[in-house]
């Protein structure tokens, strides 16, 4: 079973008590923007066989959303972090580095 | 290839059955084919058969990681039903229905179609419109399906409890054609006869890399070498979004476990498949006597072919609410598949931004069913360029907003 530990109330979840909510730093496009980028935002993935950043909402618990870092070849959890960041944050990025020496952010 | 039949049984039993051969042949892969398929389950053997079948293409390899059947197409609960609501689905499902009425005379290998029905259970007044509604559709589109009564209900399934005080049988959409196939038999048969029209059948090879020359596909890499093609098709289910980076593009696809298991044998119990969508649980009896349960999917993405706990509880809890009789079940076996999902649960039938390279994926929770309909459309749309039955399942209907959306219609287990 999964668990996460959520970066606000400092609950240690499983997943039961939350709700996932897709891949995390989606990078958004509104009207105006081409036809290619509005459909990669809206339905495109790249479904990463891998390290994975991604959103889980506390649900029964603090109710608020964090993001997480997570493998979905093992369900390995490397960390979690707070939603109001547009990219992965340094300490992540280290501990996924520790666990997966070849893994890089693209 | 020797035909199976009473007459070879009774041949084989005059000299201790050692006149059997072997079903396909596993051969070296040759430089070139004119059509490579990656993915040996169902839905891969079912295009490369009726691309032989139908359109003459026989120079054809089929190409799989593992071992064949051994993905979905093993971890299935094998039901097949075809009363979807929307036209393009009631279509390619009835199609394939229709196909493994036949299958088993067209193999020459017993498939064990057996056409028991079906039930879907109307558990809310929701539910009942919603039925209603697709058995109305299913009248126009040719697919035999009929709203019946909860008494009808208790009187084709006995050991269903309709006064159930929190989920109560209101009625049911009863496909009567529909029912369950021996998942294995459907891919070893479709192999065998793919082996006799001289296909390579090349297991235990994982296809590494997708080889492109101005934007045309001219090739695959493999971990037993580079094979040349004219035509791909990427057939590999769960891992579409990887094959699909191998070949330079993105797929609407998340993939995500969904989870199944089977009791100890008992006695016949009951003759139909059910359904009860309210509670995310389906229910039949194999031949051999188990329940087999199937459940709804994990929400997060996940390639490990694991369920979770909570999950088989929560089915098996709403189950037996409905089937009391299954509540002292020792339960024998637990597994899990990776299902490619669409955002409008629908599949994927169509070319692709690399020329030559087609991909059919997305069948999500329901493709075992489709594995016919699937191959006949997919083996039409590698060979014509495009399929009626195909064209409706086209890559581009995400970015025109043409959904097909059958997450309304059915939401779970379909």
């Amino acid at each position: 079973m999964l668990t996460f530990q959520c970066p606000y109330c400092g609950v240690q979840a499983c997943e039961t008590e939350l709700a996932a909510g897709g891949e995390a730093h989606l990078k958004r496009f509104g009207p105006g923007s081409s036809d290619d980028d509005f459909e990669g935002y809206l339905f495109l993935r790249p479904n990463v066989k891998g390290v994975h950043f991604e959103r889980w909402r506390h649900a029964m618990g603090c109710g608020k959303w964090f993001l997480a870092a997570r493998c979905t070849a093992t369900l390995e959890v490397f960390g979690t972090y707070p939603a109001q960041t547009t990219e992965p944050p340094a300490d992540i990025i280290a501990a996924i580095k520790a666990r997966r020496p070849d893994w890089s952010l693209t | 290839m020797r035909r199976y039949s009473a007459f070879a049984i009774a041949r084989e039993a005059m000299r201790h059955h050692l006149g059997w051969e072997r079903a396909w042949k596993s051969p070296v892969p040759k430089a070139r084919y004119d059509v490579i398929i990656v993915g040996a389950g169902g839905h891969g053997l079912a295009t490369a058969y009726y691309l032989g079948k139908n359109f003459g293409i026989r120079n054809v390899a089929v190409i799989e990681k593992g071992w064949l059947g051994g993905g979905n197409t093993g971890r299935n609960t094998t039901i097949i039903r075809s009363n979807y609501l929307q036209d393009p689905s009631a279509a390619i499902y009835e199609k394939a229905r229709s196909l493994y009425e036949t299958l088993s005379q067209d193999l020459n290998y017993n498939i064990m179609f057996s056409p028991r029905g079906v039930m879907m259970l109307a558990q809310t007044e929701h539910e009942i419109r919603g039925y209603q509604r697709t058995a109305h559709a299913n009248a126009l589109q040719g697919v035999t399906t009929e709203f019946i009564s909860r008494q009808k209900v208790k009187e084709l399934c006995p050991i269903i409890n309709i006064d159930g005080p929190r989920y109560p049988v209101l009625g049911a959409l009863w496909q009567p054609r529909g029912g369950t196939a021996r998942h294995d038999a459907v891919a070893w048969g479709y192999a065998r006869a793919c082996s006799d029209m001289g296909m390579d059948i090349i297991q235990q090879t994982e296809v590494t890399g997708v080889r492109r020359e101005g934007g045309r596909v001219v090739g695959v890499d493999t971990t037993k070498g580079h094979i040349a093609c004219d035509k791909l098709g990427i057939v590999v289910a769960g891992h579409s979004g990887v094959m699909a980076e191998r070949a330079g593009f993105r797929l609407p696809i998340e993939s995500v476990a969904l989870q199944a298991l089977v009791s100890e044998p008992i006695k016949p119990v009951m003759d139909v498949v059910v359904m009860a969508n309210t509670v995310h649980g389906y229910m039949s009896q194999s031949d051999k006597g188990e329940m087999v349960i199937g459940g709804g999917a994990d929400n997060y993405n996940n390639y490990t072919q694991r369920g979770s706990f909570q999950h088989v509880e929560e089915t098996v809890r709403a189950l037996i609410e409905t089937f009391p009789i299954i509540s002292r079940l020792k339960m024998l076996r637990w597994w899990g598949g990776i299902v490619d999902m669409t955002g409008d649960r629908s599949p994927i039938i169509s070319k692709t931004p690399v020329e030559g390279v087609f991909v059919n994926c997305g069948w999500g929770t329901g493709g075992f069913k489709a594995i016919p309909g699937s191959g006949w459309a997919m083996a039409e749309l590698m060979a014509k360029g495009h399929a009626p039955l195909a064209d409706a399942f086209s890559l581009d209907r995400f970015r025109e907003g043409r959904f097909i959306d059958e997450s309304v219609a059915a939401g779970v287990a379909h």
